[in-house]
């Protein structure tokens, strides 16, 4: 046990430290908000909020709420994972340590479980995407605007989910890819093609659709019982008829099922779509069979 | 004159949102028809719960996109259709 801190255990101020850097950036996010982000009059609906413009050749780039919230998600994930990763021995001992070897085998279990064993260095790509989604998602319970609700992000994530399948694809090199689109009959060639490109379409739509729907709704609930607490308990005295009391409470049920269950439910869809599509994505027999007659080709060469 | 015209274009920015989400209930029949076919498959063989939950949860995520464009179409028509078509109207008219 050479690896071993002499002190045993890893020492208390750094840990409150991370987690403090954990805490840090939701806080900051939240102050940006109050700060820079004009209260919205009564209920409606906005997207996010551009704070300015980075001038570049070409057309200007804005630095909107989305951007920002999800550099902050980063941070905070970043300092989570240093958090739990730090005094690892080699037999766990700590909590944090059972917690991340958890998080670590139920991810590889997935990886292996829904794309194989020769995917298993996908796990890292597909833990950080569910971690990051499932947070994104998770910050709307903060009260800040949460980054899946944009479709630039998640189109983003689907662009990048295709640019994987195209390459899985290509592993057979460029003919066999493109005669991949003829099967199983040669006009069915268009479709094939619609397809291919209705799939990070639909992933993008997916997530943001969900995320958004739920926040939209949240809204309207929330509108809907002010008004009805309004017409039903306006009539109290003074300021207790001010007062939403409908709105204590009830919204707190949506919030559940939209900003909890949803947005893990989401991440974990998203992240299991990557996996069947790339995994399908991998002519797996045809590669192996050329890496095969690759092989023997390289042995009939050296024994001549 | 200017101000019926507008008004027609927000109702049928409305109207068109309105009957966009008519595509709701295709996802919730098919989700539906989903959910039960799971429900009979665990009430077969118990064991086979988790896996049957992961596989339906997939299902109803996909079944669900077609609703979702529905969706997207909805808030385009409210969010952004009627500011573009105003815009549109009032360049051709000056």
């Amino acid at each position: 046990m050479k690896h071993t801190r002499p002190t045993g255990r890893p020492s208390k101020a750094v840990d409150a430290l991370l987690l403090l850097g954990m805490l840090l950036p939701i806080a900051a996010g939240i102050a940006l908000k109050m700060l820079l982000v004009p209260a919205s009059q009564g209920i409606e609906i906005t997207g996010a909020y551009i704070f300015f413009t980075l001038p570049l050749p070409l057309g200007g780039l804005p630095i909107t709420e989305t951007q920002v919230n999800s550099w902050l998600v980063m941070l905070s994930l970043l300092f989570l994972c240093l958090y739990l990763t730090r005094g690892l021995t080699e037999k766990a001992q700590t909590k944090r340590q059972h917690v991340a070897e958890w998080i670590v085998e139920q991810t590889e279990g997935l990886v292996t479980g829904n794309m194989g064993e020769y995917f298993i260095g996908f796990a890292p790509f597909i833990g950080a995407m569910l971690a990051l989604s499932a947070f994104s998602s998770l910050l709307s319970l903060t009260g800040l605007f949460p980054p899946t609700s944009d479709i630039n992000v998640t189109a983003g994530w689907a662009i990048l989910v295709f640019i994987l399948i195209t390459y899985y694809k290509m592993k057979c090199g460029p003919v066999h890819y493109l005669k991949s689109f003829a099967e199983p009959v040669a006009f069915l060639t268009p479709l094939n093609v619609i397809s291919e490109v209705a799939t990070p379409v639909s992933m993008a739509f997916r997530h943001y659709g969900n995320v958004l729907s739920g926040s939209v709704i949240s809204v309207l609930v929330a509108a809907a019982l002010q008004g009805l607490s309004q017409i039903i308990l306006g009539r109290l005295p003074g300021i207790l008829g001010e007062v939403p009391w409908l709105r204590i409470g009830i919204p707190a049920v949506l919030s559940v099922y939209f900003d909890l269950f949803s947005g893990c439910l989401q991440a974990f869809i998203f992240a299991m779509l990557t996996m069947l599509y790339v995994g399908g994505a991998f002519p797996a027999e045809d590669y192996f069979k050329m890496q095969e007659k690759k092989k023997a080709k390289r042995l009939q060469t050296n024994n001549n | 004159m200017l101000e019926l015209a507008i008004g027609i274009i927000l109702g049928c920015c409305a109207l068109g949102a309105g009957s966009a989400m008519i595509a709701g209930i295709g996802p919730g029949i098919g989700e539906g028809n989903a959910v039960a076919a799971a429900c009979e498959a665990i009430g077969r063989q118990p064991e086979s719960r988790s896996s049957v939950t992961t596989t339906m949860l997939m299902g109803c995520a996909v079944a669900e996109t077609t609703g979702l464009y529905a969706l997207v179409i909805a808030i385009l028509l409210i969010f952004v259709a009627p500011g573009m078509f105003v815009n549109l109207l009032m360049s051709t008219i000056s």
